[in-house]
């Protein structure tokens, strides 16, 4: 027997990146939102330093229905389904997996909503991959740069402006867009070793610089600045320092006393009426099924799930899934490529013990169109990143360069010379949406309540392993510039996989046959249906994800205040 | 460096019976309080660090693998005595105690592997049970002995072939098998002693890791990059703040 709840004006599935953030703004407005995780409450008494449980053992404190529904996974259409993984790089929880992330903010290039206008008037229409189904958004980034702001302050993020108001400042990105201020806060500091590698990319011609993080690198709204105690990837701030939504937009939004936060809330489907207008979320806790009436519906949960859901959300007015009459629901995904990194062994200690993945320096001379791409076969780039962060477990299984066995006493020699003398860059790609790689349900693996889990079908093209060549180049040769005595790369790409960067699948756009969501974020073709998180971007960039889902999750929220009566009543 | 078999050294220091008969009770009683949410003693404020409940440093750190070996084991929890024996000749292979100071056995990387096993690892318990039993198979087929009999060469040789996936007789391949328990044994020689390896820090000493800190100040990182910073020697379950880990939770 399924509880019918009282109607609510809106409810959000997930109170993760997206759905914390949107929430704030709706119950500022006045509206009553309730809020339904799958996780539990997780503070900062439960961060310990602890490599083993956050970097081996998934988050076993946290309620893991994500663990439950792994995506099964294969590189097309023709080939066999690969291993499935047995952690899922998402978290359940409330904040979701912005408790335990790298925590990088970054805003996307101008050229990453422009690719196919960009392309074709710089290099001509031919240029674009084929096979590549990508679109311009809908908008430029000057329609998102006040979200964009909004969040940076808003949540708190700290970093070095490149732009502000047009003015080209050489300590910051100098290829972002305009921005109207700067940060809230200054850069996370650096360390000797990340001085060092600065200074050899501005020898090579470069633009080195800090890179965002919603991390506090001095005291913010009443938190704690980082302690840069080493355990930061993967693993919750034991200061508050790392700012979550769920010490962010969640409490504010609570402290309205107009949003309901549900743990532990297992969302199954969501109906709709037979006009095609969504009435309400089912969802199960603790074997108790629940209905819970909504005005509007935000899905807010991940890209595989925001996709499993739909599908699975079948009625009278949408056989095939809900917002999915014109089968677009799950096409155009892709994944970051952001595999394909680059080792680099020193003759000298890093000191890297102490740090975190978002600590570092970053170039962007060779991300999205920032170089001239005339004489070469690909378009877009990579961002080139260079962090801080090293623990023991970790120290010890790194490469051996080829200098010595895996184990043994040869072994033993080399690690106790070389645990604190390796680096491994992170290069986020540009990666595209292709016609053959999509998401749909597999037609035989199951979660525990009988529902199949969500399938990915998906590789890296030719555009995004000449990237991954040309890139691994770049990083090499600043790694030799700084001194690295052996060198190693990772291989260029094949089968996408699993991703915590995860695209498309719910695609915004104006074109209704191919994109499941508006400019705004709302469905197509259920007008009172909202759709947040990376599932709605079209084009990655060259950075990560996070403060873009923000920044998008936060307009579609205003747009929904602003039009509530034509969409609430639609 | 001649190999001992656990049963022979348990026989030669039998005579010592009353100091292990201690050290073995310590030790159960830090897997107590472990299950109770408490740090092992071992470690803990109480015990003078220079000499924790049974892992006498400047004993082990001189006399290598057969004093080390001397001492009794921990109580099993998931293994048999003689995969317990097996995994023992193993990790004293993988980490061995060279020149470079102590390794997995000292760091009781076998303890953490059969306490995990009936925990969060017991996924892998079957795996461990099958894969010993081969490798042993494999010992006798190709080199003639069970693998604790095996001189530390002919040792090294069957573990490359297990590495390799050229050891025969395992279901599945013997490389997977081998890379999991060269996984287990870093966790069990490089984690956090809280979950039972990495006895007296041995592998973060042996890595050079200063310690598990709650607070890393810029002078901090300064004194670490002029080679100033001392290893604390700290759990992250020293720091009171923290909710203690299940160490048995299934992953």
């Amino acid at each position: 027997m399924t509880t019918r709840l009282k109607e609510t004006d809106v409810v959000i599935i997930g109170l993760g990146a997206a759905g914390g953030v949107a929430a704030l703004p709706l119950a500022q407005a006045g509206l009553q939102v309730v809020g339904l995780e799958a996780g539990g409450l997780l503070t900062r008494k439960d961060f310990a330093p602890d490599e083993l449980r956050n970097n081996y053992r998934g988050w076993p404190q946290a309620a893991q229905k994500a663990n439950q529904e792994i995506p099964t996974s294969r590189a097309n259409a023709s080939s066999p389904t690969g291993p499935r993984g047995t952690i899922h790089p998402m978290m359940n929880g409330v904040g979701g997996t912005t408790l335990h992330y790298w925590a990088q903010s970054w805003r996307l290039n101008p050229w990453d909503f422009k690719v196919v206008t960009e392309t074709t008037r710089r290099y001509g229409a031919s240029r674009i991959p084929r096979g590549s189904t990508v679109e311009d958004w809908p908008f430029g980034i000057d329609e998102l740069e006040p979200y964009y702001d909004k969040v940076e302050y808003e949540v708190g993020v700290s970093g070095q402006a490149g732009n502000v108001g047009g003015k080209v400042d050489q300590r910051g990105n100098i290829f972002e867009g305009m921005r109207a201020r700067g940060y809230p806060m200054p850069a996370l500091r650096w360390t000797e070793f990340l001085e060092k590698m600065a200074s050899t990319a501005r020898s090579l011609g470069w633009h080195p610089f800090p890179g965002p993080a919603a991390i506090n690198s001095r005291s913010y709204q009443n938190r704690s600045g980082c302690m840069y105690h080493g355990f930061c990837n993967r693993g919750g701030c034991h200061v508050d320092a790392k700012n979550s939504t769920a010490i962010t937009t969640i409490p504010r939004a609570q402290a309205t006393g107009r949003f309901k936060v549900v743990t532990r809330a297992h969302v199954t489907t969501i109906e709709a009426d037979s006009n095609g207008l969504v009435t309400g979320i089912n969802y199960v806790t603790d074997g108790v099924d629940y209905f819970q009436p909504a005005k509007v519906v935000l899905l807010a949960s991940y890209t595989y799930e925001n996709v499993r859901l739909l599908l699975l959300s079948k009625s009278k007015a949408y056989a095939n899934g809900l917002s999915n009459n014109r089968g677009q629901v799950g096409r155009h995904y892709f994944s970051h490529h952001m595999l394909a990194g680059v080792s680099a062994l020193f003759s000298w200690n890093t000191n890297s013990w102490y740090g975190l993945p978002a600590q570092g320096v970053a170039v962007d001379n060779w991300a999205d169109d920032n170089f001239d791409h005339s004489g070469l076969d690909f378009i877009g780039g990579g961002n080139l990143w260079v962090y801080s962060d090293r623990r023991p477990i970790g120290a010890a299984g790194t490469d051996t360069f080829g200098m010595a066995p895996r184990w043994g006493s040869a072994w033993k020699t080399f690690i106790k010379q070389n645990a604190d003398r390796t680096n491994n860059a992170y290069i986020q790609k540009t990666t595209l949406p292709y016609e053959d790689n999509y998401l749909d349900l597999d037609p035989t693996v199951k979660d525990p309540l009988g529902f199949p889990v969500c399938r990915i079908t998906a590789e890296f093209k030719d555009n995004e392993r000449k990237i991954a060549a040309f890139t691994q180049d770049k990083m090499e040769q600043w790694y030799r510039e700084a001194g690295a005595i052996a060198v190693q790369r990772g291989p260029v790409g094949g089968a996408m996989g699993l991703s915590t960067h995860a695209y498309g699948g719910t695609r915004m756009g104006d074109n209704p046959s191919t994109n499941v969501v508006d400019r705004f974020g709302f469905s197509h073709e259920a007008p009172n249906l909202g759709v947040l998180g990376a599932s709605t971007m079209g084009t990655s960039g060259a950075h990560n994800p996070t403060l873009t889902v923000q920044a998008l999750a936060w307009r579609t929220a205003e747009h929904l205040v602003k039009n509530w009566k034509s969409i609430a009543t639609a | 460096m001649t190999f001992i078999s656990r049963r022979d050294l348990l026989k030669r220091v039998s005579a010592a019976a009353a100091a292990p008969v201690v050290r073995a009770s310590a030790g159960r009683a830090s897997r107590d309080t472990l299950a109770g949410q408490g740090p092992p003693a071992w470690f803990s404020g109480d015990e003078p660090s220079a000499n924790p409940a049974g892992f006498p440093a400047a004993e082990s750190a001189t006399s290598g693998v057969q004093a080390v070996q001397g001492q009794p084991r921990l109580p099993l929890e998931s293994l048999t005595a003689q995969e317990a024996e097996l995994m023992d000749a193993i990790v004293a292979r993988l980490i061995p105690t060279d020149e470079n100071g102590a390794g997995a056995i000292e760091a009781h990387a076998v303890h953490y592997i059969d306490r995990a096993l009936g925990g969060a690892l017991a996924a892998s318990r079957q795996t461990y049970t099958a894969g010993l039993a081969a490798l042993d198979r494999y010992a006798q087929s190709s080199r003639g002995a069970p693998f604790t009999k095996l001189s530390p060469t002919d040792q090294d040789s069957v573990l490359i072939d297990v590495e390799t996936g050229a050891a025969t007789g395992f279901t599945g391949s013997s490389a997977a098998f081998f890379a999991m328990v060269l996984s287990h044994t870093h966790q069990g020689t490089f984690g956090d002693p809280y979950y039972g390896g990495n006895a007296n820090w041995i592998g973060w000493d042996l890595l050079g890791y200063p310690g598990v800190r709650t607070v890393v100040s810029a002078s901090d990182q300064h004194a670490l990059e002029s080679g100033q910073l001392r290893s604390n020697h700290k759990s992250a379950y020293e720091y009171e703040s923290f909710t203690k880990a299940s160490y048995d939770h299934e992953a």
